[in-house]
């Protein structure tokens, strides 16, 4: 019976194709491009200005409001620059950090060093940002008790603490895929540059960074997006700025149409981004 | 070649969500002000074995979080009725929990009530249902924001003022006005705390209200389109000053304790704490007074559970669990006898819970509508959906 | 190698750099677990083992582990038979729409989650009318996890390529049988390291889930979202965190284990 049913499938690759993808695509486009198409049709809605129920009347009221608002383009570039000196200080911080790990520790503490990287993935979230205040507090916080008398200072609460904590989050979202792309380098290749005569330095432009690149981009991919819609950080340690997320999750419940606009716009970005990064082979890496 | 046929595929996914999407969008046509009719309980009968809440966190505490606060298990032997609660962290995000029908009650804020009726979200309260709303106090009952017409929509819970904190070791003179906080050359500028919420616009509104009479604004939550811009504007001007605004009493104590803040809007319970961790902090309600919230419970119009619901908007405003919940909470409590059972015995008197002259210039929250809440009905007022906008606007500018 | 000595302790400076960034925030905590503030001011006054002995009475902090667990536990399950499925489908086959699907499946982790939440939020209560509850948190949770497990199994197929396989079927295995002795054996460490990360996501996933959890759910990162703004409760928190930390040394000396007997397991 099995057999015959393991036959039957063999020699129809159709329906093996279709029993394999039915389920994957019916969920993605049914429960999550369903679920998104919904929400952005919302935008072009309004609302009752009284119960917040949404009327599904089109009108493009909700794009003109926050295109001709400058508030709306100042938090977006904020944003945008937040997430982009993110992805820039992990990238710095990572690419070194994953190298020595992959090729310069030996194997034994190779593994305690991925551990090590990884464990801080486990304590919540909200946890950490409220570690990095009491880190950043202005007179009182960790920084400045520790650093205050060789005369290093907080930044204190917004933009910088703000990339920082978010830096933090998402760092090892960052190494992970760096060290995996490492790992596969074979050695070889490196001491082929060497024996060629090109310096360290040199190695790591020409051969090292275009061979990770595609790693790269993947983690980019974790601490550009998450940076982009995260709004709890910057509740907590942001001061008095406000991300992007910060808008969307406030307009939500009284002004779902409002929010759904807004949300278009990291969802645009994040559309471009995929296409660019689409070529590099990233996206296999993720 | 390729690239053409990436194309065509991504424009057949998205007609597919297209579709999808039309075809699940609802088609509600734009409502009047009209209050839907919604009926009210006649008679309680046998408990249908669980209750859904809503509810702010720390109002509905079965003992899991700290064994000694319990008003939930209690209430499950005595009626049969499991408690499944939701927290709910903003106004809006009730307002948005209700609508989906899965709850029975809510603990509407002033800032969530109103909607929640106009909405037809909630019925009206059975008061005869509800034997312990006899010993409310009577300020509370058939307010704006939780009546119509008389028609009690709700059971309040207790209640707060937005009080003006200083460090007493900092702020020199103490304050006694609203107006150090939006004072432009504040000596304190970067110091300064604002409670981060639409709702805080209000607080400005009420500030015009009491130092710019020819603006002409009776209730700080119904506000023309010109009062309503001047009140931006104060906030406008008040932006520079503000080091951070706050959400969450847990930030705003911390703050206040290290300094960061020294002066700015806070809650009585966030004084208390603060005080209790040894910071030289003080809380006034200035001579403008203040905004201020009220808490209401709520039965949803689609209950499923109704009878349990009934039993809980009882239960929860005995004195026994009043009390208990504004003590662990840190509001007055709505029950004139619970202060009789709270464990600290000037708890009521350090919340003003029976004081009816305390509370007279203390503007609750509301939801401001088009029709004005004032009884104007020669301009349409800025509904509430605007003093998001303009919040999330003022908060990025 | 040749890298120069100046150049290797470079390096290792900036891993220490490094890793001291990650474990200095971490040590605050759980000295912060015994700080006797409530507000976690700095430094601390005097120290108390007041919050752990709270938190060990804490009933809530127990049951939100458990949900947290059971709604990992089965969004990995279902992102485990999704995105293996998928991988086979897009390694094995050609068909239309392939390019949009591999893209497709990377939407939902690359699209921030405040955008995710509110539309399955949107989705299941305006427009379907579903109950939100423990299932609506799993159908979030597995849409974002999807892609990890995907990748994963994605890179072992291409590398396996189908010779095995074909061999398996030239000797007389039928394809259930190949699939169960060779494929799934070969693919079993990658399948492993592609379901601990969607595990990992899925545990401490706040945004999704504070749109998707119904009544009487509260994960743990809701739970400590509720908790943590309540000075009362929020020293508990730190002791929680502390735990998960120490807790976490499990599953990733289980990850590490298996990435030793495969070359590529290690993506985690």
């Amino acid at each position: 019976m099995k057999s015959s049913v393991a036959r039957w499938m063999y020699k129809r690759p159709k329906f093996r194709l279709v029993a394999l993808l039915a389920a994957p695509t019916l969920w993605l486009v049914v429960a999550y491009l369903g679920a998104l198409g919904a929400l952005l049709v919302t935008a072009f809605f309004t609302i009752d200005s009284f119960t917040g129920d949404v009327v599904a009347q089109f009108n493009l009221g909700n794009f003109q409001d926050m295109l001709t608002d400058p508030a709306y383009r100042n938090v977006v570039l904020r944003t945008l620059g937040i997430a982009l000196s993110v992805t820039l200080i992990c990238a710095t911080f990572a690419i070194p950090m994953a190298f020595f790990m992959a090729k310069i520790a030996k194997p034994r503490n190779q593994k305690i060093l991925v551990a090590l990287v990884l464990t801080p993935l486990w304590a919540s979230y909200l946890v950490k940002i409220y570690a990095w205040r009491s880190m950043l507090e202005p007179r009182t916080g960790v920084i400045d008790w520790v650093l205050g008398p060789i005369g290093i200072r907080s930044p204190g609460f917004g933009g910088p603490a703000i990339v920082i904590g978010l830096s933090y989050l998402w760092l090892p979202y960052m190494i992970l895929p760096i060290y995996a792309g490492l790992e596969r380098l074979p050695n070889s290749l490196l001491d082929a540059s060497g024996d060629l005569g090109a310096g360290n330095f040199y190695t790591f432009r020409r051969v090292i960074l275009p061979l990770i690149f595609p790693s790269l981009v993947a983690g980019s991919m974790f601490t550009f997006s998450l940076s982009l819609g995260d709004y709890i950080t910057a509740q907590i340690i942001g001061g008095k700025l406000q991300m992007l997320g910060n808008v969307v999750y406030q307009n939500f419940s009284i002004n779902l149409p409002f929010a759904a606009t807004i949300a278009t716009i990291p969802v645009a970005i994040m559309a471009i981004y995929l296409w660019l990064v689409r070529r590099t082979g990233a996206l296999a890496s993720l | 070649m390729r690239k053409k046929r990436l194309f065509s595929q991504i424009a057949v996914a998205s007609a597919i969500a297209l579709v999808l999407a039309s075809c699940s969008s609802s088609d509600k046509k734009a409502s009047e002000t009209t209050l839907p009719k919604v009926e009210m309980m006649k008679s309680l009968g046998a408990g249908e074995g669980q209750v859904n809440i809503v509810a702010w966190a720390g109002y509905v505490e079965n003992g899991s979080n700290d064994p000694k606060v319990d008003w939930v298990t209690g209430f499950e032997k005595e009626t049969g009725c499991k408690v499944n609660v939701k927290v709910g962290s903003t106004s809006d995000e009730m307002v948005a929990l209700m609508k989906t029908g899965e709850y029975d009650v809510v603990s509407a804020s002033g800032d969530a009530s109103l909607r929640l009726i106009y909405g037809g979200d909630v019925a009206p309260v059975n008061t005869a249902l509800v034997p312990n709303y006899a010993d409310i106090f009577a300020d509370l009952k058939n307010q704006q924001w939780n009546s119509v017409d008389g028609v009690a929509y709700g059971i309040p819970h207790g209640r707060g003022a937005n009080l003006l904190a200083y460090r007493t070791d900092i702020v020199n003179p103490a304050p006694t006005s609203w107006g150090a906080v939006f004072d432009a050359n504040s000596p304190y500028k970067g110091r300064i705390t604002a409670y981060d919420s639409p709702i805080y616009i209000a607080d400005a509104a009420l500030y015009l209200m009491k130092t710019q009479p020819d603006l002409g604004i009776k209730y700080p939550y119904a506000l023309d389109q010109k009062q309503f811009d001047a009140a931006v504007a104060l906030l406008k001007v008040q932006k520079p000053l503000i080091g951070e605004y706050w959400g969450d009493y847990l930030k705003h104590v911390a703050s206040l304790k290290s300094g960061g803040t020294v002066l700015g809007t806070t809650w009585q319970v966030n004084i208390n704490l603060a005080q209790s961790e040894g910071v030289k902090v003080e809380g006034i309600k200035p001579v403008e007074g203040s905004t201020g919230w009220s808490d209401t419970w709520m039965i949803s119009s689609k209950a499923k559970n109704p009878n349990c619901a009934y039993k809980w908007m009882n239960s929860i405003v005995s004195p026994e669990s009043n009390a208990a919940v504004a003590e662990w909470f840190g509001e007055a409590p709505s029950n004139a006898k619970a202060c009789d059972l709270t464990s600290d015995k000037n708890f009521c008197t350090t919340y003003h819970a029976a004081e009816a002259t305390y509370w007279n210039d203390v503007y609750y929250w509301n939801t401001a509508t088009e029709a004005c809440l004032d009884g104007r009905k020669d301009v349409k007022c800025v509904p509430y959906s605007e003093w998001v906008k303009a919040w999330s606007s003022l908060r990025n500018a | 190698m040749t890298i120069s000595n100046k150049a290797r302790y470079a390096l290792m400076s900036l891993m220490g750099v490094g890793l001291a960034f990650i474990y200095i925030p971490l040590s605050v905590v759980i000295i912060n677990s015994f700080n006797s503030s409530r507000t976690f001011s700095w430094p601390p006054q005097s120290f108390t083992t007041q919050w752990w002995s709270k938190a060990i009475g804490n009933t809530g902090v127990r049951k939100a582990f458990g949900w947290s667990l059971t709604a990992g536990l089965l969004a990995t399950a279902i992102a485990l038979l999704l995105g293996t499925s998928l991988a086979f489908a897009v390694s094995r086959y050609d068909f239309f729409g392939k390019e949009v699907i591999s893209l497709l499946v990377i939407l939902p982790i690359s699209l921030p989650g405040v955008v995710t939440g509110i539309a399955l939020s949107n989705a299941f209560n305006q427009q379907l009318g579903i109950s939100t509850g423990l299932m609506t948190i799993v159908i979030g949770h597995a849409t974002f996890t999807i892609v990890v497990v995907y990748n994963n199994a994605l890179a072992r197929l291409k590398r396996m390529g189908t010779s095995l396989q074909e061999a398996s079927m030239d000797l007389g295995a039928n394809g259930i049988t190949t699939f169960r002795l060779i494929t799934l054996p070969n693919l079993a460490s990658a399948l492993f390291a592609g379901a601990l990360l969607a595990f990992g996501l899925s545990f401490d996933e706040i945004v999704v889930t504070t749109f998707t959890a119904g009544p009487g759910i509260q994960t743990l990162p809701i739970w400590i979202y509720n908790n943590l703004f309540r000075p009362n409760q929020a020293p508990i928190v730190n002791v929680v965190a502390a735990t998960l930390v120490i807790v976490s040394v499990l599953p990733i000396y289980l990850s590490q284990r298996l990435s030793q007997d495969s070359t590529s397991g290690g993506r985690f």
